[in-house]
């Protein structure tokens, strides 16, 4: 193996913790306290669990006809006078936004927050080419200006204190760096990007969910941005996942009353806007983007994994996630969803990232559309098993283990003998005496003076001759 | 205070049917005062408990990394110890669910169906094979809180997970209510992960060793005296984080509660 492992989520996430007293509380309590108005909101819906069930079939039926949906989609758009365009992969997704902004000179864009543009790497494609490209959510804005990406699929700079804001801010648009005042932060921002969102040749979206039967796509939004992008250019592109089709209008009353109470625990967002056809005198591109997703819906362990709504509540719910912050997963989806997402593009570049949880199923309990987000996770380990991309400690400690563990012989002839016993015994447990983390943060458990074998040898004799 | 020696319920258990007693391999080596309170417990409500001494552990370290190669061999082995039980009964629900969930790489024969199928947790066990009533031996004078592994409660459901909707019930805080003088003490987040995960406390230090912290001060800010689980290894994973940071609480597995001992 030689190409170096270029994700270290551990690592990463060691270095979010240590870094100081603030960050790492903060953001374990901000999401915490996300996750609780959540339960309460959806503890107030009887029906919460059946809606999941619902929402979780809706999906699966439409990821089992998507050609048929994605035909009646195009059709249907294309009737209300949208141009719809097809792209295979990034690569041609940028291209054909480049080319619809080349062709009428557009030199500045305006976006609202799009995963799958992150996923294309789009803006940086375009400001290559000349194109000024201004993010037109505030958190999203927030990590522009830092050269960051989004660390939270719905709250982008969410690891960042208002202090970090008000410092980023002084840097690149000049305010006060003492005034960390929420409302001050904010009004510098709207005032610093107005100018630009008026003069923008054009405004781009995502979709959260494109309905077949009209043709119609939604953009569910707290701060009205897209709107802003999608009705003051005379240009709107539109970047949407072939997998966010859902079949009917009627559907979007499962799906809206499931999104905004699993992805900040609340009833709606603030804008849920419905986009069927470009408005008068302007003209409405929609992009739908495989990338990668039709290769992934013939994955049988892992294709369920494109139900997923994007609403960030296995995020918020992951206690490895709350403490590592998103940037620690050095991919473009964080959390549990990123675990299982990131290695579908590229299995050796992320494929630490499923060791990076501990397993505890609270994703799969959370997920609006019933995802089984944590048991894709050890799907995904025995991927990188399969593969020879466990870290190495691993694959020795666990030949060794797995050698012992399956002759009772050598096992119990470990455990009989006093002295060589604390050297072994811990080490499946601890792996490697050279390499010990656990005693850093940890006091080591004590062997017994006594196995329980020993001692039942001793105490239910009757018993002792049976398979000795 | 004359406390009987013998069970007055759970009776309706066939005396003729065979316990397997599954002691995990952390339990042998480091915790064998919650093997003898298991086995010590089982025998209160008279039933015939076998220890088979082939056994080693469930896999679980192998499988939940992904390494099914290494791990089947152990899982045939466990198979082997125990396919002769009608019921097998085990104080740890993280290996109760490897058996039961993921046992799903060996080749299905009906011996490995067999165990997958009565391979039970010991709360599990107690509150919905033995349907206990009463533990009249025991009495805990001390302020406890609990703390149910996440393979319990999302594995086996011994508890109802805080995100799945719905009436909330608790196995462990069932039969804990049980024992006289002991006062639960409610946690802030009774079922957020506290980071042992496997291998996972030790390739993933900083944030398991966060997470755990994090638990130790909820339980010390709710005056938790005692944390009683299910589970050991969540609780050798905090024990451990309390004592360096020189926190002051007492870990203790269920059944030595529920036994009176031996601690
Ligand atoms: S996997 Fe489920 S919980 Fe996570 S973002 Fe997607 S829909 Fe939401």
């Amino acid at each position: 193996m030689s190409r170096a492992k270029e994700v270290d989520p551990a690592a990463e996430a060691a270095l979010f913790i240590l870094q100081d007293q603030v960050h790492e509380p903060m953001h374990d309590r901000f999401l915490w306290a996300t996750m609780m108005r959540r339960d309460e909101e959806a503890a107030a819906m009887p029906e919460w669990e059946e809606l999941r069930e619902i929402a979780s079939k809706i999906k699966e039926h439409t990821l089992t006809h998507l050609d048929h949906y994605l035909e009646e989609f195009e059709a249907n758009a294309t009737k209300r006078g949208a141009h719809v365009h097809w792209a295979l992969d990034a690569a041609e997704h940028n291209n054909i936004v480049y080319s619809l902004l080349h062709d009428r000179g557009v030199k500045e864009l305006i976006k609202s927050k799009s995963m799958l543009q992150e996923e294309c790497a789009m803006t940086p494609f375009l400001e290559k080419r000349g194109i000024r490209v201004v993010e037109s959510d505030l958190g999203e804005r927030i990590q522009q200006l830092d050269g960051q990406p989004p660390s939270h699929i719905v709250f982008p700079a969410i690891h960042k204190t208002r202090q970090d804001v008000a410092q980023l801010f002084a840097r690149t648009i000049g305010t006060d760096p003492g005034n960390d005042d929420p409302h001050f932060l904010t009004e510098a921002m709207r005032n610093n990007a107005r100018p630009r969102f008026l003069a923008a040749g054009a405004g781009m979206t995502g979709g959260n969910f494109a309905i077949a039967e009209t043709g119609t796509f939604m953009v569910c939004t707290n701060e009205g941005n897209a709107d802003i992008g999608a009705s003051v250019p005379p240009l709107h592109i539109a970047s949407i996942g072939i997998e966010k089709l859902i079949p009917r209008v009627e559907d979007m009353g499962v799906f809206l009353r499931l999104l905004a109470r699993s992805a900040e625990g609340a009833p709606l967002t603030q804008y849920s806007s419905h986009f069927t056809g470009p408005r008068k005198g302007g003209e409405l591109h929609i992009v739908l983007v495989d990338n990668g997703r039709s290769r992934r819906l013939g994955m049988p362990d892992f294709w369920h994994s494109l139900k997923c709504i994007r609403c960030g509540a296995c995020m918020n719910t992951c206690p490895v996630y709350r403490r590592s912050g998103g940037l620690a997963y050095g991919a473009t989806y964080s959390g549990p969803i990123g675990v299982i997402l990131d290695p579908t593009f590229d299995e050796f570049k992320y494929s630490e990232l499923p060791f990076h949880s501990t397993l505890c199923g609270s994703c799969s309990d959370v997920c609006p559309v019933k995802i089984d987000v944590s048991d894709q996770i050890l799907k995904w380990r025995r991927v990188m098993a399969k593969k020879g991309y466990l870290p190495l400690a691993k694959r020795l400690s666990f030949a060794v283990a797995g050698h012992v563990f399956g002759h009772p012989a050598e096992y119990h002839a470990m455990e009989n003998v006093a002295g060589p016993a604390i050297d072994y015994a811990p080490h499946f447990l601890l792996y490697d005496r050279t390499w010990n983390p656990w005693g850093r943060d940890r006091e080591l458990p004590q062997l017994a003076k006594e196995t329980f074998r020993q001692w039942y040898l001793e105490n239910r004799s009757e018993h002792a001759n049976v398979q000795h | 205070m004359a406390i009987p020696d013998e069970a007055t319920n759970g009776k309706a258990f066939s005396p003729d049917m065979k316990i397997g007693l599954f002691i995990p391999c952390y339990i042998d080596m480091i915790y064998p005062e919650v093997g003898i309170a298991t086995l010590e417990l089982l025998e209160r409500f008279g039933l015939n408990v076998g220890y088979p001494l082939n056994q080693t552990c469930c896999g679980q370290p192998m499988s939940n990394s992904g390494d099914e190669a290494n791990a089947a061999a152990t899982e045939r082995l466990f198979v082997e110890n125990f396919r002769g039980y009608d019921c097998i009964v085990g104080p740890a629900g993280s290996c109760v669910k490897q058996v039961r969930c993921h046992f799903d790489t060996l080749p299905q024969t009906d011996d490995v169906r067999h165990v997958r199928q009565r391979t039970y947790e010991l709360v599990e066990f107690l509150h919905d094979v033995l349907k206990v009533d009463s533990f009249p031996w025991a009495e805990f004078p001390h302020s406890v809180a609990i703390h149910n592994s996440c393979s319990s409660i999302r594995g086996l459901a011994i508890a109802k997970p805080s995100e799945i909707m719905g009436a909330s019930f608790d196995k462990t805080e069932a039969l804990l209510s049980k024992v006289k003088r002991l006062v639960l003490v409610p946690v802030d987040r009774p079922d957020d992960c506290f980071g042992f995960g496997g291998t996972f406390c030790v390739t993933d230090e900083a944030v398991s060793a966060r997470m755990g912290l994090d638990k130790v001060h909820d339980h010390l800010r709710h005056g938790a005296e005692y944390v009683v689980s299910p589970d050991m290894s969540c609780l050798m994973h905090q024990q451990g984080v309390a004592r360096r940071a020189g926190l002051d609480l007492k870990y203790i597995h269920v059944a030595q509660v529920l036994n009176a001992g031996p601690f």
